[in-house]
């Protein structure tokens, strides 16, 4: 697998403050990459770094192959991006504000700008919208509109901060379906967010940012592999601790989670002791247990120092 | 990329509605001359006012000295002070880059848009002017009264008129550059917009005082006025190369001084 994003080192200071303080990040082909991050704690920081935006104090950045922010204008035109929300001219159609977006750079033809333009509008589901002006858009056909733009280009990478901010559970559930099907087709996805539903339910690896450090790095399916435990649900939780001595590490009303990988051999020795057992599962961590983990206090929190 | 800041420039309504605004008073003032009859007298009030009585052919110079002073540098400080400040503002600079449209590339095209504006400002001013002067006055066009009493040929008039609305281009992309930069270090349009019109306030202001007469050969104000110096005979070049290299050292090192901070700043809007 090729990498897509790696960064060595990257670090930005603003000031004093350490904003990204030596991350490196991984990302390869066929990625969906969940950037998780508390409010504050350096992902959009990181997200303008890789986007040339902003420029790094230290580090090594490259994206598809160039070093960032030389060779902006030679990768950036393959990378689609929606940063912190969309922006348009207002007073323009959102078909005027993609053309104008498109003819703004090098990479996209006008020859098939019109044709392009009426694809991503399909796409992203404003294919009716007609002429009518940005200013009259709602915040969630902005959002729709940010994301044409992002696709305009067919793009090799997808860098997303926030994209369903501001939509409603069917826009989610729409940009969700969108992303899967444009990662079938081959586009790399990466995905700075602090919903972790919305990295879990899509991603496939998983990066952690707390206070301007990568804490985490790994594929979603190692990081919330089972644990050896097994969850057992019983209206008896007492009779499971007798039966199963020494094995039952917690119980928690109804919930007795027990030692050992293999659900089938603890549900036959629960039966056969006449045990009700009302459901079995393997233990596996949470994203959110994962996460919470990994990191330490909430970076919006601001504690006198002693 | 430049096609593109100007089709953003001239399909905005605001950019027009300027344009109109900066209209209207040559046009108030041509009404309120005819009504009254009440020329100023020669040496007083705007230049060439005192003569459009009598040559309505004339109104165009008349109606640029009359937006000169105050409102056509508000007007060029408005649309360059947002040209940067405006995007970022709006958010829609972080796409442009990300685009990538290219920090330099983006400046320049930017300021060939504020430099469009200028030219098409001027030239309205200056054709409204001729409309107006034409209809509302008794117009001269086969000869002209040079300011030094001589006549000249409608020829002589004609290319003169066109250098002088060249010349205040020039002192326009003055103040153009003054708020270009100012919108390089912002990401407030109105802050650039007033940052270039304090230095315009403070440059007139310092130009009446005597004590900074030392100062005042390069005060970017200074030469505004000289573009009269065309229509007198024979036509007076001194103030006029003094205005136009003085803007042309202003303008060359407000646009380097715009490119080094934006190509290295960070983009955080």
């Amino acid at each position: 697998m090729t990498a897509v994003i790696t960064t060595r080192g990257l670090v930005k200071r603003f000031g004093r403050l350490r904003a990204v303080d030596g991350i490196d990040l991984d990302v390869r082909t066929g990625d969906i990459y969940g950037f998780l991050g508390a409010n504050g704690s350096g992902k959009t920081t990181t997200v303008r770094m890789l986007l040339g935006l902003v420029l790094p104090t230290s580090g090594e950045i490259e994206l598809l192959g160039g070093r960032m922010p030389r060779a902006g204008r030679r990768v950036l035109p393959r990378v689609g991006a929606l940063i912190e929300g969309p922006a348009h001219y207002g007073h323009l159609s959102g078909r005027e504000n993609l053309a104008l977006l498109d003819a703004a750079g090098p990479g996209g033809s006008w020859r098939t700008r019109r044709r392009r333009i009426d694809e991503v509008l399909e796409q992203v589901g404003l294919a009716g919208v007609g002429r009518r002006p940005v200013k009259a858009y709602s915040l969630g056909m902005r959002q729709r509109l940010g994301l044409a733009g992002a696709l305009l280009r067919r793009p090799e990478l997808l860098v997303l901060d926030e994209p369903t901010n501001g939509l409603d559970p069917q826009g989610i559930t729409e940009v969700r379906e969108l992303l899967l099907d444009l990662h079938r087709g081959g586009t790399t996805v990466f995905l700075s967010s602090h919903l972790l539903a919305e990295v879990e339910q899509l991603c496939s690896r998983v990066g952690v940012l707390d206070r301007g450090r990568l804490v985490l790095q790994d594929e979603l399916a190692t990081l919330t592999a089972p644990t050896g435990a097994t969850v057992v649900h019983t209206p008896t939780p007492d009779r499971v601790r007798a039966t199963l001595d020494g094995r039952v590490t917690a119980v928690d009303g109804q919930r007795v989670v027990v030692l050992g990988a293999d659900p089938a051999e603890v549900n036959a020795r629960l039966v056969s002791a006449g045990i009700a057992v009302n459901g079995l599962a393997l233990e596996r961590p949470t994203l959110e247990e994962v996460v919470l983990a990994a990191t330490g206090t909430s970076t919006d929190r601001v504690d006198a120092r002693p | 990329m430049i096609a593109v800041e100007l089709r953003k420039m001239f399909r905005r309504p605001r950019t027009w509605a300027t344009i109109a605004v900066l209209n209207a008073l040559p046009v108030l003032v041509a009404v309120l001359l005819v009504v009254t009859d009440l020329a100023p007298r020669p040496g007083e009030g705007p230049p060439f006012l005192s003569a459009v009585l009598s040559n309505g052919a004339l109104y165009p110079l008349a109606a640029l000295a009359i937006v000169l002073p105050l409102f056509l540098p508000i007007a060029v400080a408005v649309i360059a002070g947002d040209s940067v400040a405006g995007e970022a503002q709006a958010g829609t600079l972080r796409y442009l880059l990300a685009r990538p449209a290219g920090r330099t590339r983006l400046l320049v095209a930017k300021l060939i848009a504020v430099l469009a504006f200028v030219l098409v400002t001027v030239l309205v001013v200056a054709g409204v002017g001729y409309v107006v002067g034409a209809t509302l006055f008794e117009a001269q066009p086969a000869v002209g009264t040079s300011v030094s009493g001589t006549s000249l040929t409608a020829q002589e008039l004609g290319v003169r008129t066109l250098l002088a609305i060249g010349y205040v281009a020039v002192s326009m992309l003055g103040v153009a550059a003054f708020a270009l930069f100012f919108s390089t270090l912002t990401d407030s349009p109105l802050g650039a917009t007033m940052g270039a019109l304090a230095v315009l306030v403070t440059s007139s202001l310092l130009f009446t005082l005597d004590a900074a007469s030392p100062i005042a050969p390069y005060l970017p104000t200074r030469y505004w006025l000289a573009f009269v110096d065309f229509f007198r005979d024979p036509i007076l070049w001194r103030d006029i190369t003094r205005g136009l290299a003085l803007q042309g050292v202003y303008v060359g090192v407000l646009l380097a001084a715009a490119w080094a901070n934006f190509t290295t700043k960070d983009v955080t809007s």
